[in-house]
């Protein structure tokens, strides 16, 4: 315990770095599925299709391949920014095909019944979209986006090999001076399960309060 | 009323009158633009850093290339099968753990579970990489990968196989124990086959997601496709075009296993599987179509 209490400050500052990114990457990718879902579920057929495009692509190709890609390789065409917007952005752009996929099942535990009640009040395309259908669908679904923001958290320690320094890249750099493995690797997995636990418990709470009761 | 995944929007507007069909060409017209913008500018950016030069791209029609890359590729589904077999195995016997009247065993699975799905690969191949060794404990470069990957792909595993347990009705097991079958026998013959059966779209889907997870090979250096990727790309200097090729191979081959996924979770097909039903909290079962039967 000795030496993570030597180390608090930079593990700290690591600790800082991965909930901001977890948080940043997080909020943008509900964001960004959300509006991948609806271009999904809309009537033209061109935004059907390449959200149905977009979400195949980020949930077949690895993480790590994309993080490279745009670390490395992308400066190559002139297109560089600092390191820790890059791997927030790229995260962001994959978890939101996961939360788009989620969000879509949760559109299809939308009664045809309310839908049919929108229009029947008047409502355009996009009122029913934005006042009944997404809020019902996002309700649904509660427990699954939980789920996704569970594994962004665990997905930002890819980070690490990129070089920004997070948790995980810290507590290996703290590991390499002081070579007491299984304290500080343990004492690093206990911080992210504290992380998963917080989301989880969240989505609970969130789910409770906003649940539908059928 | 049916809702297959290829029309499930379609409950949510009227076919379309006059005035929607001319909004709707409306929005075709500008969204095609604007993708066409997005690409149009992206190419743009490429072709002005040279990136899109024939010379860049004409090695990839060299058959030694692909060669070289497809032994990564045998790679990553050398080790994709290992922890496929270990995890499903180790997952099966949490997953019955986990439903077990003993306590013990149902808190030790339980506790397993929640440990393995909260923890980062990563950190587990960091441990692997550089914190056991420093104890003397020095796995082969595949087992680096492969320990890891099987600790959290277990934990999946055998959340989906307990969520296919849990959606099979009481009665089969009822029926299995009236027929005079042990409690053993009874999960062996009767509930495991159907349970296992009803989440096959599940699990094959969780394939595709430890076939992306044995990229992190590419930080032990075990040789497969993202790592031989990266050597390639150390010789060719291509960066660009060949991590943009071992993408390709990636969305080829996992998007296959995808649309296999959800071949089998589509109704209507003889003995069909059915979908996993939501998780209940805490537990980590994919999401997975809710209403594939209407």
């Amino acid at each position: 315990m000795n030496i993570l209490s030597e180390n608090l400050g930079l593990l700290l500052q690591a600790l800082g770095t991965t909930v901001m990114m977890t948080v940043v990457a997080g909020i943008g990718s509900l964001i960004l599925g959300v509006l991948v879902t609806v271009a999904r579920v809309s009537p033209i057929p061109i935004l059907r299709a390449a959200a149905f495009c977009y979400v195949q692509f980020f949930i077949n190709v690895p993480l790590l391949a994309l993080l490279l890609l745009a670390v490395f390789a992308l400066p190559d065409a002139g297109l560089i920014m600092p390191l820790t917007p890059t791997a927030i952005i790229v995260l962001t752009v994959y978890e939101a095909a996961y939360v788009a996929e989620a969000v879509r099942s949760g559109v299809n535990t939308v009664a045809v019944g309310q839908v049919e009640a929108g229009r029947a009040l008047g409502l355009s395309l996009g009122q029913s979209m934005r006042l009944v259908v997404i809020p019902q669908a996002l309700r649904a679904v509660v427990q699954p986006l939980g789920n996704v923001m569970i594994a962004l958290a665990m997905n930002t320690a890819l980070a690490a090999v990129v070089g920004v320094v997070e948790l995980t890249s810290r507590v290996n750099k703290v590991n390499l001076v002081y070579a007491q493995p299984i304290e500080i690797f343990t004492a690093a997995g206990l911080v992210y399960m504290a992380i998963a636990l917080a989301i989880g418990l969240a989505a609970g709470r969130v789910e409770r309060k906003v649940a539908i009761v059928r | 009323m049916s809702r297959s995944p290829h029309y499930a929007a379609s409950f949510l507007y009227e076919k379309p009158g006059p005035r929607g069909r001319r909004n709707i060409l409306i929005g075709s017209v500008i969204s095609a633009l604007v993708l066409a913008a997005i690409v149009g500018l992206g190419l743009w950016q490429f072709g002005s850093h040279g990136q899109l030069d024939a010379d860049k791209w004409l090695p990839f029609t060299e058959w030694a290339i692909w060669q070289y890359l497809f032994v990564g590729l045998g790679g990553t589904l050398l080790a994709a099968a290992i922890v496929a077999v270990l995890g499903s195995l180790f997952g099966a016997v949490l997953a019955l753990g986990r439903l077990s009247r003993l306590r013990v065993l149902r808190w030790l699975s339980t506790g397993y579970i929640e440990v393995a799905r909260t923890v980062p690969v990563l950190l587990l191949i960091y441990l692997m990489l550089f914190g056991l060794p420093q104890l003397g404990i020095n796995f082969p470069t595949l087992w680096k990968l492969v320990i890891p990957l099987t600790i959290a792909n277990a934990a999946v595993f055998a959340e989906i196989v307990r969520a296919g347990i849990l959606s099979l009705p009481a009665g089969q097991s009822e029926a299995a124990l009236s027929l005079g079958l042990r409690g053993g026998q009874a999960m062996r013959l009767v509930v495991l086959p159907q349970a296992l059966r009803n989440v096959t779209p599940s699990l094959v889907s969780q394939l595709v997601s430890l076939l992306k997870d044995t990229s992190l090979g590419y930080i032990v250096a075990y040789t497969e496709l993202l790592y031989r990727g990266q050597v390639l790309s150390a010789f060719n200097h291509l960066l660009i075009q060949t991590f943009l090729v071992v993408t390709l191979i990636y969305l080829v081959f996992n998007g296959s296993l995808s649309a296999l996924a959800s071949r089998l979770q589509r109704p209507g097909r003889r003995r069909a599987p059915i979908a996993v039903p939501l998780p209940v909290p805490g537990a980590s079962v994919p999401h997975t179509e809710k209403e594939t039967h209407a």
